[in-house]
């Protein structure tokens, strides 16, 4: 197992680029998650304000 | 779809990385370093193949004012961003144990770095027009100027000397890589597609989201909330 993550001496760079391809790929996935949850919470907002202005 | 596509990639993805990081035989020449082509290669094949995707849509979105074109094609650009990115890095630090240097000014290195500046330039063009219509004709046009260097980063290790391997995989001949190193190759390729696809879907949704936004279809949205 520890030959494993020694990775014939090259742990540095073969781990550097695999943690490197993770943290991009999840950034890649999470940024537009959070965004759709930021348009929605607007839109939705802006409808109760529509609905209010249209009452009075 | 997505949650589909979801468990699809992580099946992918655990295949490939467990191919590729325990069953694959270590390099007779590079050891285990060579590892790092499970990353570098599908991220370097996606960035080529995201470009020309961002290119046609844009040339669609360009000749038939089809608005889900200039979507599909606004949207593809940060993910190419993202895999070009991953693969100058993940090509540097496979260079430096291998070269003996992080990064080297020859074809297929500085085409690859034009590539992503393409892609910073599509993204900032983007965001610099105020009216997303015209943005995305303008992006087009940009994009497809470009394309000009998808072919030089192909065939970048054919025509000039340059300290990167030449093609292992595409080419004509049968590929010269065994076929425990290759089929993990593989998977990760079409693991990085379907991601691409994942990707692309969530940044559609949130482009139509704002630019219909005013449309029946999100009230209805809104209301399942």
């Amino acid at each position: 197992m520890s030959d494993f993550w020694h990775m014939g001496g090259y742990a540095f760079y073969v781990w550097t680029s695999y943690g490197i391809g993770f943290l991009v790929l999840m950034i890649g996935v999470i940024k537009p998650l959070m965004l759709q949850k930021k348009i929605l919470r607007e839109l939705v907002l802006k409808r109760q304000r529509n609905q209010r202005v249209s009452k009075s | 779809m997505l949650p589909w596509l979801t468990v699809l990639l992580i099946v992918l993805l655990a295949y490939g990385l467990y191919g590729g990081l325990v069953l694959a035989p270590a390099d007779y020449q590079q050891g285990d370093s060579f590892r790092i082509i499970y990353i570098h290669v599908p991220s370097a094949w996606m960035s080529l193949f995201v470009y020309v995707v961002m290119a046609i849509s844009g040339a669609i979105g360009l000749i038939w004012h089809i608005k889900l074109a200039e979507i599909v094609s606004i949207s593809s650009a940060s993910i190419g961003a993202a895999f070009t990115f991953l693969a100058l890095i993940t090509g540097s630090l496979w260079g430096k144990p291998m070269w003996g240097t992080w990064w080297v000014w020859d074809a297929r290195l500085t085409s690859e770095l034009i590539l992503l500046f393409l892609y910073l330039g599509v993204i900032g063009l983007y965001g610099a027009i105020e009216d997303k219509r015209t943005a995305a004709r303008a992006v087009a046009i940009l994009a497809l100027v470009g394309v000009v260097n998808i072919p030089i980063i192909h065939y970048s290790v054919e025509w000039w000397n340059t300290l990167h391997q030449g093609a292992t995989v595409t080419k004509f001949d049968k590929p010269s890589i065994h076929p425990d190193m290759l089929i993990p190759l593989l998977v990760m390729a079409v693991a990085f597609k379907v991601y691409y696809g994942i990707a692309l879907l969530m940044r559609c949704r949130n482009e139509l989201l704002q630019r219909e936004q005013n449309n029946r279809w999100v009230d209805e949205i809104l209301e399942k909330l």
